[in-house]
């Protein structure tokens, strides 16, 4: 396994064009800092189209800068991100890349849909309307069509009976399972998934991973998973990365990752974690 | 020392003329706060949008009539318009003049409720892909506006009581009233103290309903 | 037709309202602040009859507007045979109506105290006088000064109401010179800009306090407050930046 561990200076170009011509999402030498603290050092990142990622490590270890890097929620210092084929922030020019504005970046973010970990509905609409509102707003699309579609898709998530009723009147494992819904509205090619669990009451939580497992064996949308639910991303993971200090410290399959850890610090967190 | 007695039959009588006064009062009341709550939106975005020279502009301009009096924003209003060619009648004068001096504490209050909606109401905005246009006029401000309902409603009452200060340029209303009914049978004492009586139990009620409101909006959170 | 005389020879009549508005101003805040901290202290106390007392003033006197009070104070007093000379019926009217709006402003700077502070003192015998003037008092201060600023500022603007009672403010000339000159533009215009220039010194000269009373108070004094990131993010914001 090639060790990505090591920064390299990097042709933007060159690189990514040899490297990646395949992965969905290409992150290349991403590096954030937030005044004196780097929260992302140098992190090459893929995802292959149909692939599932799952990322762990300690809070403060930058697995959560990185996922909203990768939908444009961060702008990283350094770096290059592409969503399938296409620079993120950069347009490609006859010298090589230039800066790009945020028109462009709207445009590009269209392949990716993410799920935030405090769900952020919109309280003053109905489940039905939250997920109604890309549809229409996005896309245009006419009312009967957003509602058949709106309706289907909460449908798939279990959610059949709650269409009018209010996030207020859900519960938050409803709620969630309704952002869920709102992000698949858009058909992403790729769906980031941020601790999605973390901020519900144990008991709802396997409503909610049921449906992102449902998702994953449907097979058609790539996932970059953050979760500090280890039995879960051992399940349905075919790559798993251990991100610690800003860097991506170990990867592979979930048998090596979270069976057999090599680095120390897989193992000093996996340790932790499962000791609950 | 002067004798006094409280005449209960003068009380009554002019009672009808106090509660045409009132009428007004509560009349100028209401389109002010209209007036106060649409300007103060206006101000409120233009703030926010960040638009050249306009924006420090208004900034600057709602600071001015947040730091000066109310008394001399109503007689420059009701002075000096005159001479610009808008010739307008106090009552109206004193609407604009009460609803542009609130204005300025309602674009605060809006600016305050846009704050303190959560950043992930925007992000996920964002990451739906909705127009800016949208997030604004279907996310935003729909929830901002909800919030600070209750305040608004301090703000009513507030003006309210403020809307005294529009007998100086000639409104007739509730005080102007008092204080006609005072000069003119030279007996004060029945009249202001139904004025501030009328004044007391519209405002005291009204702040235990917006209380009420308030109590309502953070239990529902 | 009478030459009409210039603005400027009336200036000097005008800036003489100057020093009035300006003492009424600090005099009746004095007064506010006073009012504010007794009422306080009534809506805390442990006696139900000193709450209800407070309460009830409090109340009374943010019931109607200054304005009314003030009228009534001159109008109506006299027939219950006090005589108050206008300035004084004036300050005592704007610092009991201030005074009461000042009073939440205390009680947020009291409640902003640990309430260890007081179970501390009370378990070190320490007498009430001691404990409010020397422990409380002091560590709500800090709290206070923000507020209190605004609170300043809204007390100049009231004082032009005391025009209305005959005292020789600075509105009350600016008044009396519009209708002697007969116009109005320039007389009120510049009135208005002095009265802005004044409360910018005023919110500018408490401001300037905000470190020393911190410091005083033994606490840190982070001016970090003050500049909060707007949660607005620049996309929804006029463009890029």
């Amino acid at each position: 396994m090639p060790s990505q561990i090591e920064s390299r200076t990097h042709d933007p170009v060159a690189a990514t064009a040899s490297a990646s011509a395949q992965a969905l999402l290409s992150m290349r030498g991403i590096t954030k800092s937030y005044g004196d603290h780097v929260v992302l050092n140098h992190i090459d990142l893929d995802v292959a189209s149909r692939e599932k990622v799952a990322v762990i490590g300690p809070s403060g270890s930058g697995k959560t800068t990185i996922l909203r890097a990768a939908i444009g929620l961060v702008k990283p210092d350094e770096g290059t991100i592409r969503i399938d084929g296409e620079y993120l922030w950069h347009v490609k020019a006859t010298d090589g890349l230039r800066p790009a504005g945020e028109r462009h970046a709207r445009r590009v973010r269209r392949a990716v849909g993410i799920v935030f970990q405090q769900f952020n509905l919109f309280p003053h609409m109905t489940a039905l309307e939250n997920v109604r509102e890309p549809l229409v707003h996005a896309l245009g699309m006419r009312r009967q069509e957003s509602d058949a579609r709106a309706t289907d898709l909460l449908c798939q998530v279990g959610l059949k009976d709650h269409l009018g009723k209010h996030p207020a009147q859900l519960s938050g494992g409803q709620q969630q399972r309704v952002a869920i819904a709102r992000s698949l509205a858009l058909r992403p090619k790729i769906m980031l998934f941020d601790e999605v669990t973390s901020a519900l009451d144990p008991e709802l939580v396997g409503e909610v991973l049921r449906v992102v497992r449902q998702l994953a064996s449907e097979g058609e949308m790539s996932m970059l998973i953050v979760t500090h639910e280890i039995s879960f991303a051992a399940d349905i993971a075919d790559r798993v990365l251990m991100f610690d200090a800003g860097k991506i410290v170990e990867q592979g399959p979930p048998s090596q990752v979270l069976k057999n850890p090599t680095n120390p610090r897989t193992r000093q967190f996996l340790r932790a974690v499962l000791e609950r | 020392m002067s004798s006094f007695h409280w005449d209960w039959g003068f009380a009554w009588a002019i009672l009808p003329e106090l509660l045409q006064g009132l009428v007004v009062t509560v009349l100028a009341t209401l389109l002010g706060s209209m007036v106060a709550f649409a300007l103060g939106m206006v101000w409120t975005l233009v703030r926010m949008l960040r638009i050249p020279l306009l924006t420090p502009s208004v900034s600057f301009f709602v600071e001015f009539i947040r730091g000066t009096p109310l008394l001399i924003q109503l007689y420059f209003l009701y002075y000096v318009l005159p001479t610009w060619g808008l010739t307008i009648s106090p009552l109206p004068t004193g609407i604009f003049g009460l609803g542009l001096f609130y204005s300025a504490y309602a674009a605060e209050i809006f600016r305050a409720g846009i704050e303190d909606l959560p950043p992930g109401q925007w992000e996920a905005a964002l990451t739906l892909g909705l127009p800016v246009r949208r997030v604004w006029l279907g996310i935003i401000l729909p929830q901002a506006i909800r919030s600070v309902v209750p305040i608004l409603g301090n703000v009513v009452i507030s003006m309210f009581k403020q809307s005294s200060l529009l007998s100086t340029i000639t409104v007739f209303e509730l005080l102007a009233a008092g204080l006609n009914i005072g000069s003119v049978n030279y007996r004060y004492v029945e009249p202001l103290t139904l004025v501030g009586a009328f004044y007391f139990a519209i405002s005291f009620l009204s702040a235990r309903i917006v209380r009420s409101l308030e109590a309502k909006h953070a239990f529902a959170d | 037709m009478a030459t009409p005389q210039s603005l400027w020879d009336y200036l000097p009549y005008l800036a003489a309202g100057l020093p009035v508005t300006l003492e009424i101003t600090c005099i009746a805040m004095a007064l506010a602040i006073i009012v504010g901290v007794i009422l306080a202290l009534g809506r805390n106390s442990q006696i139900a009859l000193l709450r209800w007392a407070a309460g009830f003033v409090i109340e009374f006197f943010r019931g109607s507007s200054a304005l009314v009070q003030l009228f009534w104070a001159f109008y109506v007093l006299p027939f219950f045979g006090i005589q108050l000379p206008p300035l004084v019926a004036g300050i005592l009217v704007l610092g009991l109506n201030e005074g009461s709006y000042f009073s939440e402003v205390v009680r947020a700077g009291l409640d902003a105290v640990p309430k260890g502070q007081r179970e501390a003192a009370v378990t070190l015998g320490l007498p009430f006088h001691y404990r409010l003037f020397r422990i409380i008092l002091p560590q709500a201060l800090p709290i206070m000064v923000p507020p209190f600023g605004n609170e300043l500022i809204t007390m100049l603007k009231f004082t032009a109401l005391v025009s209305l009672v005959t005292v020789q403010d600075l509105s009350f000339r600016a008044s009396l010179i519009s209708s002697t000159l007969g116009e109005s533009g320039p007389i009120f215009g510049l009135t208005i800009i002095i009265y802005f220039v004044l409360a910018l010194l005023l919110g500018g000269g408490v401001r300037l306090l905000e470190r020393p009373v911190s410091r005083w108070a033994g606490r840190d004094f982070s001016a970090a407050p003050a500049a909060r990131r707007s949660s607005i993010p620049d996309w929804a914001v006029g463009g890029t930046r």
